[in-house]
């Protein structure tokens, strides 16, 4: 108790400064993967990407965020063990943030994929089995989330399949597909809005105090979506066909329908990004909070302070301004192979599955959602040619980060230890 | 694993788009197949010289881009057709422009005359076989097409349509290639015997453009199989 006295305002600091670097790591690195299939088949420039990422991260981050940071806040570690010891949690949660920021910084500088929630669910079993005890992980919950690392690609994938399967009956594989794009085009915007916003305001908003019934929940997804539908109908229809390039590829007018509604998918994806990977920042931050303001209590009942949310949604935006354009500038606006038709499928499909982790508490890696997307509309025979070495490497980085994540993190622990106490 | 997001480097070039454009260099060197025999026939040497020469610079070129294409086919890609069914296709379409080759280096170096009552029947199976390779890359100019639709449905069904007009057309020049065959061996006793074989292999060439063709055709069956 006397330590969290003495130096409560110094880890404090330290908290922040740690999770902001983290949050501005995410969003200088991890959004271009989000915003990847939205810039890559063309239907958004990088500096559009960059203003809807600014927006709806910040929004997801906010509105939806809450869950998973009280997973990595206080779902991982059991605080029984540390009842009396309140500081050993808040030197992991440090270790952990400094752990996790800077592998991230060294694979980033290094090209090497990595997850930032492998690094910071890593970095936190890695501390906690170090320096409290085996025991004091709940190793239930690290089974729940393992098992969402491996059904949440699988579930993208099964979407988008999907998805693309609706798509080429009722557009595609049509008489007349770019009316039939056009018809149903508002109805799949609806489907952007209508998901997002059932999956984020089922049962309210908890930390704005937003209470709402099921039935409520669902009027409310109805109404936003037919609100953003309403504008999708208005951008489709001004969509034109383009006699030229429809005699080079028949599809092309078809396609064209879909640029529009990709702005939307552009949306949720950043939504959904910001919803999951903003508690890898702050999770540990609130952690660190909780235990300083309330003078050594481990539990941490209380409520998640919003200034920690808005702190966090802050620091994503300002890595993505600051760095993320850089990245996103490499990823190339004309990824042929990714038509619009595509790139929408395998965007919702990956939003969806990360908001509905989101909802569950569940912290997941966007970009391997995202890789499962893909492949499934690869399944479904839409794509060209797809590299599956990068699975490969998806697990390599699997196999490395979750040790160094660890490893690094319960150095830092015990570095904390020594000069604190 | 290049600097660029890890996502976007699951995207390669698209086998597809290299069948299309090796099959518009394939092409270009066999549309240069009637004038160059148009030239054998007017009997004037340099415009034969210099269409041999553009039928060997396309045939070339199309090997730089089988290459490429070959280069690019790791067996790591997940592809929406059989990767040695595209290899089939692409060796295919390169048999094309090599008899192109074959045809126009033999003529070079053993010029020829041809014979007074085979003229008209010979620049008839030529100009028709040609034909037939303008069939089937129309066919494979659908592939871009065939893979919006997943390979079914509609689109599917119209290439295998255009497949059976392929099929037509190349038995049509298997009777005018049987026929022009039969002129030649009515006259072999006032030829040359070394020519008359040598005008056989000929005939038999330009019949295997038209079969080089349809079989690339029906490959595509395979693909759009349902």
């Amino acid at each position: 108790m006397d330590i969290i006295t003495v130096y409560g305002t110094a880890f404090l600091v330290m908290a922040i400064i740690f999770g902001t670097y983290m949050c501005w790591g995410i969003g200088a690195n991890d959004v271009a993967n989000a915003m990847g299939t939205s810039v890559g088949s063309g239907a958004i420039t990088v500096m559009q990407a960059i203003i809807i990422a600014a927006i709806f991260e910040f929004a997801g981050a906010f509105l939806a965020g809450g869950h998973v940071t009280a997973t990595i806040r206080k779902g991982i570690i059991d605080p029984t063990p540390i009842m009396n010891n309140p500081e050993l949690l808040v030197y992991g949660m440090l270790a952990a943030l400094l752990a996790a920021g800077i592998w991230l910084m060294i694979a980033s500088s290094r090209g090497w994929p990595v997850s930032t929630t492998h690094s910071i669910v890593g970095a936190i079993v890695g501390f906690t089995m170090a320096g409290i005890g085996v025991d004091a992980v709940q190793w239930g919950k690290i089974t729940q989330i393992v098992a969402s690392w491996v059904v949440s690609p699988v579930l993208g994938g099964t979407i988008a399949f999907l998805l693309m399967i609706s798509i080429r009956k009722l557009i595609l594989n049509t008489d007349k597909p770019f009316l039939n794009a056009k018809k149903w085009g508002p109805a799949y915007v609806f489907l952007v809005g209508f998901i997002i916003s059932l999956v984020t305001m089922f049962k309210g908003l908890k930390h704005l105090k937003l209470e709402l019934s099921v039935g409520m929940s669902f009027v409310l997804a109805v109404v936003v979506g037919l609100i953003i539908a309403a504008i999708g109908w208005a951008l489709i229809n001004k969509v034109k066909v383009d006699e030229t390039a429809d005699r080079d590829f028949h599809f092309a007018s078809v396609e064209k329908v879909f640029t529009p509604m990709m702005l939307f998918t552009a949306c949720a994806m950043a939504f959904a990004h910001g919803s999951n990977d903003v508690a890898n920042g702050i999770g540990p931050l609130a952690a660190v909070v909780s235990i300083v303001q309330t003078g050594g209590e481990v539990a941490q009942k209380a409520a998640l302070p919003i200034w920690v949310l808005l702190l966090g949604g802050a620091g994503i935006v300002v890595g993505l301004a600051t760095m993320g354009y850089r990245v996103m500038k490499t990823i190339g606006t004309k990824i042929t192979e990714l038509t619009p038709s595509r790139g929408y499928c395998a965007t919702l499909a990956a939003a969806t599955t990360v908001v509905l982790a989101s909802r569950t508490g569940l912290p997941v890696s966007t970009t391997h959602i995202a890789v499962g997307a893909v492949i499934g509309v690869g399944l479904a025979r839409g794509v060209g040619a797809i590299d599956l070495r990068v699975i490969g490497s998806i697990v390599l980085s699997w196999i490395v980060t979750l040790p160094i994540g660890g490893v690094l993190a319960a150095l830092f622990f015990f570095t904390f230890k020594g000069i604190f106490g | 694993m290049s600097k660029s997001s890890t996502l976007m480097s699951m995207f390669r070039r698209s086998p597809l788009k290299s069948l299309q454009e090796h099959m518009r260099v394939v092409m270009e060197c066999v549309r240069e197949v009637p004038p160059l025999f148009d030239a054998l026939i007017d009997g004037d040497k340099e415009k034969f010289a210099s269409i041999k020469d553009k039928i060997f610079q396309h045939e070339a070129a199309a090997d730089k881009i089988k290459n490429e294409m070959r280069a690019g086919l790791p067996k790591s890609l997940f592809m929406p057709v059989d990767r040695r069914d595209l290899l089939e296709i692409l060796q295919l379409q390169d048999s094309i422009a090599d008899t192109a080759q074959d045809i126009a280096g033999l003529l070079m170096e053993r010029p020829m005359e041809v014979p007074e009552t085979l003229k008209e029947p010979m620049v008839k199976l030529v100009r028709r076989c040609v034909d037939v390779c303008d069939q089937s890359s129309k066919i494979i100019e659908e592939l871009d097409e065939l893979l919006e639709m997943g390979f079914r449905g509609r689109e599917a069904s119209q290439v295998e349509e255009m497949v059976d007009v392929l099929n037509r057309i190349e038995d049509e020049t298997d009777e005018l290639g049987i026929d022009l065959t039969r002129r030649l061996f009515a006259q072999e006793e006032d030829m040359n015997p070394v020519s008359v074989i040598m005008w056989y292999r000929l005939i038999q060439w330009i019949g295997d453009l038209a079969d080089y063709a349809e079989k690339v055709g029906d490959r595509l069956r395979l693909l759009t199989a349902q």
